[in-house]
């Protein structure tokens, strides 16, 4: 037991930073925002580097509940890194209204995101995923003055739970008709015959996995919450919870439920197509740019559900990729939302207000025009690659139709992300402008990430290979 | 050109890093790195075309880097992409001068958007590596979208969004294709690819799905009608390049790709080609016939010059398919003369409808001129470039199929019609309209652009040896991969029985007519 100790450090250092943070901001006081906030960083930067220290590890812990291998800590690398930019982009955007409960949740959520991600077992799934989700719901609600921050938190838990409950149905039927709740046990009865109890407990655990990801049919919680959601906490639930539910999925898939293909396989094909084009069709009459983006999260979702219902090393691989990249394109978008304000300092979300930015915000509009390209995947922009990957480890599974469907319906997707680049090249200067509140923090993420997204990104393919590679060779 | 940066590199590079320096330096600044930056390219691209070697290896120029892991750096050149760089090099410069003045809002951008385009139409024709193909072969959608969406006319947003999402549809299912091509050969090196044999099954699907893309972008009839709105919509320099190069790029794909990677098909779904060809030679000939708008006269002039340019590489013979490839680089050459000839008299009148003008020969004689030659050259008047492609081509397709030849002639026929109509209406009759009375004839810049047009254009129609060397090797190369799946042609053309006199000259006429006499 104690040896185990050794090989979950990430988490360790998780759960003393996190409650360290708490102390910190129960004595100190909410107004020390920069003592709490250097302490939810520092912690999250020991556990990123604990992650590192541990890789090429491959190992159980707990009696073989927990999995400490390359595949998990991919998924933590990038949930560490996304809670990261969570906590630093938010005192400004909360200016007096910053408390010491915003970067502890976070650390939380990251606690639970790590733990899914590297579950092995249906119960360390279950919570993991309870341990991010709780902390999620009250993230959500953070300003709690504001109505539609209240909405969304009470929405999103709401039928978040609803959810829990059909994961934890499904649960319980695997456990009945297979006897265990580890993955390798349950892979193994299903290889033999299905019975319907397996049948509909796959159904169930997939349609409970479905809502974390926000595949359709199991979306509609995203455009609210994402819209209710404080930006910050938007950026987070777009990028880290993202990256830790699809982990999971793919872990439960692959491990779990390999043998039993045909089962799962026409599930994950099913979300994958509506996904993508109910996310495409869904954003074209949006107004708003937070929901605009909670659509496109939906059909990017879909696409990596392409790479995962090829059920191959490779179609994982280009999961992970696309994985890497989305978070990359989504945080540089939401990070430019958060820039934008009015004169008086209030929040711009709606996209006609964006006309004519590209007039008197020309740094701006090009990143956000090459974070929507790359969301598109027109090439050159990097966000072309992670597509292409899906799309040859589909046609290489024999799922051609569902690469052509697929790429088909991404041409839908690619009229909305260039309406808002009409809207902001195209259309004239409203008298209203829209000024820009960053600072040099966000102002070089944003920088940094979009000139990796324009080609330079292609230099760094044979590094995502070899670790994509490394990380997906763990499930197969 | 192992070892360090290549010559193709070099051209690619100095747009590009021209580009951004345009975003930062100015409006008037801006103008000049992008005029000199295209020239120092048009140098390169001479040099290149001195040092090209003539009957030597299939690829020249050749670089490879082993820098995307799964994909490479991989350029190199034929005759074929020679010429066609050759042409997005000259016409480059002579794009930036149209814009000089006709552009006053956001000068930096704009001009960064064109040397971008430059990129990457010279890239596409550069690529030896299926990937890479299909990066600057998307690539191209941004920077016109832009171009059209910021610059255009009235109506340009729709445009733009048509342009842009119409071209897209087409192209992912070349992608789709490519996927597959690369998972059955194993490689993404075009030149291993070109001599890779697909099972015939496959290749119809392939076939299918690059034609899906790249009849869109020709554009052939019915997926053509992005064209004419993007053209109209489009600021003078931005019509010029997408007829210029742009639509060469869906003729370039065809016998780049298809016609060699998937001869079988291509054999076999020759009857498409012909059909939709033969349909869009007459069809948008009588549409260009009836327009008011002279940008979209023109534009419909080019898809039905484009229309002659499938059917002559579907001929599958030297002469159809050089005289194909002729008049894709006289056609860049021309409707990009003509573009600029309307925007000449646009920016003095601010209005494109022909009834608007009139008599312009009096007032403006030297425009005339050239507006004269060009017209002709459209047509095809021997001793300028059409005559020569138009020529080559229609021997070709007759050879193939004397109904596809029929039929493409009477599109040449109606060419000349609407194409005399227009120059009469504009440049003929009285000059009774006082705001047209009052427009000047030609000044420095535009004399500095339509002189080298119309001295290609003649040069083209007096001596195309000189373009049609370096890509004979080329297109033998083709022919001799397609000779296999070639169906025999309907013309029956039998060599005549030459006098039994002398024997060492039988033989060699002998052999030059064994290609018709099957």
């Amino acid at each position: 037991m104690t040896a185990d100790l050794a090989l979950i450090w990430p988490e360790l250092i998780l759960t003393i930073g996190g409650l360290i943070t708490l102390m910190l901001g129960t004595f100190l006081g909410d107004r020390q925002v920069g003592i709490y906030q250097l302490s939810a960083l520092l912690t999250l930067a020991a556990a990123a580097a604990a992650v590192v220290a541990l890789f090429g590890v491959n190992a159980t812990v707990f009696s073989g509940t927990l999995s400490v291998d390359s595949f998990g800590g991919f998924a933590k690398l990038l949930i560490y890194a996304a809670s990261f930019v969570s906590i630093l982009v938010a005192p400004r955007f909360f200016t007096g209204g910053m408390r010491a409960e915003y970067p502890t949740l976070i650390l939380f959520a990251a606690l639970g995101m790590g733990i899914m991600a590297s579950s092995r077992d249906l119960m360390t799934l279950y919570v993991g995923l309870e341990l991010n989700s709780l902390a999620a719901y009250v993230l959500a609600s953070f300003m709690r003055t504001d109505d539609r921050s209240s909405e969304a938190g009470l929405k999103y838990f709401v039928l978040g739970a609803l959810a829990s409950g059909m994961l934890l149905y499904g649960i319980s039927l695997l456990y009945g008709f297979t006897g265990t709740t580890d993955f390798a046990g349950i892979a193994k009865v299903l290889g033999g015959d299905l019975n319907i109890g397996l049948i509909f407990g796959i159904v169930f655990v997939l349609a409970g996995l479905g809502f974390k990801i926000s595949a359709v049919p199991f979306h509609m919680w995203t455009p609210d919450v994402y819209e209710g959601a404080p930006t910050p906490v938007t950026t987070f639930f777009a990028s880290a919870p993202k990256v830790a539910a699809m982990a999971l999925m793919t872990r439960v898939v692959i491990d779990a439920m390999g043998p039993a293909v045909g089962a799962w396989q026409q599930i994950i094909i099913f979300l994958a197509l509506a996904s993508i084009i109910l996310g495409a069709v869904g954003a074209v009459g949006q107004k708003n740019i937070k929901r605009l983006l909670a659509y496109s999260s939906i059909n990017n979702v879909g696409f990596m559900l392409i790479g995962l219902a090829a059920g191959t090393q490779a179609g994982v691989e280009g999961l992970l990729t696309y994985l890497l990249v989305y978070m990359v394109t989504t945080i540089g978008a939401f990070l430019i939302v958060l820039q934008l304000r009015d004169p008086y300092g209030n929040q711009v979300e709606s996209i006609p207000a964006l006309a004519g930015l590209s007039q008197y915000r020309p740094g701006l509009a090009a990143a956000m025009s090459v974070f929507l390209l790359s969301l598109a995947g027109i090439p050159p922009l990097f966000g072309f690659w992670p597509k292409y990957l899906v799309f040859e480890a589909a046609v290489n599974a024999n799922l051609v139709p569902l690469a052509v469907a697929g790429i088909v319906a991404s041409v839908i997707g690619a009229f909305y992300y260039i309406a808002i680049i009409k809207t902001m090249y195209f259309d004239d200067k409203l008298d209203v402008e829209v000024v820009d509140g960053g600072n040099i923090v966000e102002g070089s993420i944003v920088t940094v990430s979009a000139l990796w997204l324009s080609v330079i990104g292609y230099l760094f393919i044979p590094v995502l290979a070899a670790m994509s590679a490394n990380a997906a060779s763990v499930l197969f | 050109m192992s070892g360090g940066v290549g010559l193709l590199s070099l051209m690619l590079a100095i747009p590009a890093v021209a580009a951004i320096v345009c975003l930062f330096v100015g409006d008037r600044n801006a103008r000049l790195v992008a005029l000199a930056a295209t020239l120092v390219d048009f140098a390169f691209g001479c040099v290149l075309w001195a040092r090209f070697d003539i009957g030597g290896a299939q690829w020249q120029f050749v670089e490879r880097a082993d820098l995307f892991g799964r994909f490479q750096w991989a350029l190199g050149i034929d005759g074929m992409a020679l010429m066609l760089i050759m042409l997005s090099v000259f016409l480059m410069p002579l794009c930036i001068l149209a814009s000089w003045d006709a552009i006053k809002s956001r000068v930096g951008l704009y001009m960064a958007m064109f040397l971008i385009m430059e990129v990457v139409m010279i890239g596409v024709f550069m690529a030896q590596d299926l990937l890479l193909f299909y990066i600057f072969f998307e690539a191209g959608l941004i920077p016109m979208y832009f171009i059209i969406g910021i610059w255009g006319g009235a109506n340009r947003k729709y445009a733009a969004f048509k342009f842009f999402l119409y071209t897209l549809l087409g192209s992912v299912l070349m992608l789709i294709a490519m996927i597959a091509m690369i998972a059955e050969a194993g490689t993404t090196d075009i030149p291993t690819l070109l001599n890779y044999n697909f099972p015939p099954a496959m290749q119809t699907w392939l076939w299918l799905a690059f034609f899906a893309s790249l009849a869109v972008k020709m554009p052939m009839w019915p997926v053509h009608t992005w064209l004419p709105d993007a053209h109209v919509q489009a600021p003078t320099a931005g019509s010029m390049i997408l007829a210029g190069v742009l639509l060469k790029l869906g003729a370039y794909g065809f016998i780049r790709f298809m016609m060699p990677m998937f001869p079988d098909a291509s054999a076999q779904l020759m009857w498409i080609v012909f059909g939709l060809s033969m349909i869009a030679v007459v069809y948008t000939s009588l549409i260009a016939l009836v327009q008011s708008d002279m940008k979209k006269l023109i534009a419909y002039s080019s898809v039905a010059h484009m229309a002659i340019v499938t059917a002559g590489l579907f001929a599958f013979n030297q002469q159809g398919i050089e005289g194909a490839l002729i008049i894709m680089l006289s056609h860049g050459v021309v409707s990009a003369a003509l573009f600029f000839c309307v925007g000449v008299i646009y920016d003095r009148l601010h209005t494109r409808e022909i009834d608007r003008y009139g008599g312009l020969a009096v007032n403006m004689p030297a425009y005339a001129i050239f507006f004269m030659l060009f017209t002709m050259a459209s047509i095809g008047l021997p001793g300028t470039s059409g005559f020569v492609g138009e020529f080559l081509s229609l021997a070709g397709i007759y050879e193939a199929s004397s109904w596809v030849a029929f039929v493409c002639t009477t599109g040449i026929i109606l060419g000349a019609a609407y194409m005399l109509y227009l120059y009469r209406r504009v440049v003929f009759g009285e000059l009774t309209k006082d705001d047209v009375k009052a427009m000047p004839d030609l000044n420095a810049r535009e004399w500095a652009i339509l002189a080298p047009l119309a001295a290609v254009a003649l040069w083209m129609g007096v001596y195309p040896e000189s373009f049609l060397a370096p890509m004979r090797g080329d297109v033998t190369t083709v022919v001799a991969r397609l000779a296999p799946a070639k169906p025999a042609g309907d013309a029956h053309l039998a060599a005549g029985k030459p006098k039994p006199a002398k024997a060492h000259g039988e033989a060699a006429h002998g052999s030059a007519h064994a290609g018709g006499a099957q």
